[in-house]
C-alpha cells in the first residue's frame, strides 16, 4: 500500500529545474528542433506514436525532446496528451491494399505482381559505423524510375488467398469494435481487443515473445508473407455530413505472417495468418505483433496453449509498457509508512524466533 | 451540393456531387497549411462568413482490418482538427484535417463552402484545389518513382540441379 508524504516541495521544484538544465545540455551546442527531430529520428518519432498510441508527428517529436530520448517516458507523455482531447469517433477502417507503397517485400513468393521493392531499408546495410554521418554532408540523392506499371500492388495474402490454402481473414462489420481505452480488458480476449494491446504493446516484450515462439516455446512456424510500408488514406464519416471524409494520410507498416497448421476438426490442414500493423516505420514491431498475434490465436485454432506468448492473460496484462513502467517505477516513491509497518514486523518475528531458539537450547 | 445542375435523377446526381465533393475536401486536407493560406490571401473579393462550429481539436480513432480484410480492430488514435462555416447567401462547409492546426481546418471549411457555390467554383478551383492536386500528385509520382528504383529480383539458386 502506498500512502501519501508531504514536503519537499522546494527540493522537486529544484529538481525539476536541473531536469530543464540538464535537458538543454551545453547551451555552446545548438538547440534541436521538433522539425529535426521529426525528419532525422523518424524512428524514434514511429515508435512514440505507434506505442503511445497517436498519429501525431509533431506532439512525438516534442515528446521525444522533452524526454530526453527515452521513448517509453516519451510514450507516457503521449498517452497523458491524449485523455485532454475529445474523440470525434473512429475512422472507417484503413485499406492497407490501396497502400502507396514505399517498401514491399515477401519473403515466400518470388515473383509477385508489383515485385519486391526493398525500399528505405536497414536490410543489406553491413552493419558498420558510417563516419561520414558524423561530418555534416548532403548524402546522395536517391535513385528514380519510371514505374513500369503504377497499378496497384495487391497484397501477397489476397493474391495466395484464391486457392483456399491461406485461411481466409473476413470482415465480420456487425459485431462492435472492442476498446481498451475505453473498457476494462477481460479475459478471454477476442482478437479486435488482443491486436489493440498489441497494437500499443512494447516493442522489446513483443519482440521478445515472438522470439521465444522461433525458439520452440509454441512453435508455429512462421514466414513473412508480406511486409509494406507506406501512406493509407483515413477516412471518417462525420454525423453532420453523412459520406466519408478523408481527414489525410498516415504512414503505416504491415506485416503478414504465414503459419503452417495442420488442420483441425473444423478447418482442413492450411497456412495461418499472424497480424502486425503499426503508424510509422516500426517494422521489427510489426513482425513481432503478426508472431505473437498467430501464438495467441492458438485456443482458437484447437491448439495446445502451454508457452508464454500463447499464454493470453500472461501476454496482454504485461504488454503496456506505460502500465509496466508505472508500476516498477512506483517502487521509488517514498514507501516509509509502509516499510515501517514491515519493520516492526520482522523485527518482531525475529524476536520470537529468537525466544523459540533459546527455549530450544535450554531444553536440550 | 449543387443540386440545381442535375434536375433530372436526383440519386445519381446526388452520389456524384458528394463524390466531387469528397475529392475537393481531401486534397484541402492533405494540404500543407501555408499554401492554404497563401491561397487566401491572394483571393480577391474574400467571402464574409461565420463559425457554426469554432474551430477545435480531438481524435479519431483509426481502425484497422485483422490480415488486412478481416474483423476491426482500433491501431491507434490521430489527432484531427474540424470547422464549419457558413457564408452569408447560406451555404455551409466543412473542414475535418488531420493535425492540430486550428487555422488548416478553418480555411478547408471556407473553400470547401465557396467550392459548393457554382458561381466560384472554378475561381476557387483555379486558385486552389486544382494546383494543390497537381502537388500531390506529383509528390506521390515521386515516392513511387523512388521506390521503383529500389525493386529487386531475387534468383534462388538451387544446388544439384
Amino acid at each position: 500500500m502506498y500512502v501519501a508524504v508531504k514536503g519537499g516541495e522546494r527540493a522537486i521544484e529544484n529538481a525539476h529545474r536541473l531536469l530543464a538544465e540538464e535537458r538543454r545540455g551545453d547551451p555552446a551546442v545548438p538547440e534541436l528542433t521538433l522539425a529535426q527531430i521529426d525528419q532525422q529520428l523518424a524512428h524514434a518519432v514511429d515508435r512514440v506514436m505507434t506505442e503511445g498510441s497517436l498519429y501525431d508527428r509533431e506532439l512525438a517529436a516534442l515528446a521525444v525532446k522533452q524526454a530526453r530520448g527515452d521513448l517509453i517516458e516519451a510514450i507516457f507523455l503521449l498517452r497523458a496528451y491524449r485523455t485532454t482531447l475529445p474523440r470525434f469517433g473512429a475512422s472507417e477502417p484503413v485499406d492497407t491494399g490501396e497502400m502507396v507503397v514505399r517498401r514491399r517485400i515477401s519473403a515466400t513468393f518470388k515473383d509477385i505482381p508489383g515485385g519486391q521493392v526493398l525500399g528505405p531499408t536497414f536490410d543489406y546495410t553491413h552493419r558498420l559505423l558510417d563516419f561520414t554521418l558524423a561530418a555534416e554532408g548532403a548524402p546522395v540523392a536517391a535513385a528514380e524510375e519510371a514505374e513500369q506499371s503504377v497499378a496497384a500492388m495487391p497484397r501477397v495474402t489476397d493474391i495466395l488467398g484464391r486457392d483456399g490454402l491461406f485461411e481466409a481473414e473476413t470482415a465480420e462489420d456487425d459485431a462492435p469494435v472492442g476498446d481498451v481505452t475505453r473498457d476494462p480488458l477481460e479475459f478471454p480476449a477476442d482478437r479486435d481487443l488482443r491486436l489493440q494491446v498489441l497494437a500499443r504493446g512494447d516493442e522489446g516484450f513483443l519482440l521478445a515473445l515472438g522470439y521465444s515462439t522461433q525458439r520452440g516455446y509454441g512453435n508455429n512456424h512462421p514466414f513473412a508473407g508480406e511486409i509494406r510500408l507506406g501512406e493509407v488514406d483515413v477516412e471518417f464519416v462525420p454525423e453532420e455530413l453523412g459520406f466519408p471524409v478523408e481527414l489525410g494520410e498516415v504512414t503505416v507498416t504491415e506485416c503478414q505472417m504465414v503459419n503452417q497448421f495442420k488442420g483441425s476438426a473444423t478447418m482442413p490442414p492450411q497456412f495461418t495468418r499472424g497480424y502486425g500493423l503499426t503508424f510509422g516505420h516500426c517494422e521489427r514491431k510489426a513482425m513481432s505483433m503478426a508472431l505473437v498475434d498467430r501464438a495467441l490465436r492458438a485456443r482458437e485454432l484447437g491448439e495446445e496453449a502451454a508457452a508464454p506468448a500463447q499464454d493470453e492473460e500472461f501476454v496482454l496484462a504485461h504488454a503496456d509498457n506505460v502500465q509496466a513502467t508505472g508500476f516498477v517505477e512506483h517502487l521509488k516513491l517514498p514507501h516509509y509508512v509502509d516499510f515501517q509497518a514491515e519493520l516492526v514486523m520482522v523485527r518482531a518475528m525475529r524476536d520470537a524466533a529468537e525466544q523459540d531458539n533459546s527455549r530450544k537450547v535450554a531444553a536440550e | 451540393m449543387n443540386m440545381t445542375t442535375h434536375p433530372q435523377s436526383n440519386e445519381p446526381a446526388k452520389s456524384t456531387a458528394t463524390d466531387t465533393r469528397r475529392a475537393w475536401m481531401a486534397v484541402l486536407a492533405k494540404a500543407p497549411t501555408d499554401a492554404l493560406v497563401r491561397a487566401w490571401g491572394a483571393m480577391s473579393g474574400k467571402p464574409a462568413y461565420r463559425h457554426l462550429r469554432r474551430p477545435e481539436t480531438g481524435l479519431v480513432m483509426v481502425r484497422g482490418r485483422a490480415g488486412g480484410t478481416g474483423q476491426r480492430f482500433n491501431l491507434g488514435e490521430m489527432t484531427v482538427s474540424r470547422c464549419a462555416v457558413a457564408l452569408e447567401n447560406g451555404i455551409v462547409g466543412h473542414g475535418y484535417v488531420a493535425g492540430r492546426d486550428h487555422r488548416k481546418a478553418e480555411l478547408a471549411a471556407i473553400f470547401d463552402a465557396l467550392l459548393q457555390d457554382s458561381d466560384r467554383r472554378a475561381e476557387v478551383e483555379a486558385l486552389v484545389t486544382r494546383p494543390l492536386s497537381e502537388a500531390q500528385a506529383a509528390r506521390k509520382a515521386e515516392r513511387r518513382r523512388k521506390a521503383a528504383a529500389t525493386r529487386v529480383e531475387f534468383l534462388t539458386m538451387v544446388r544439384d540441379r
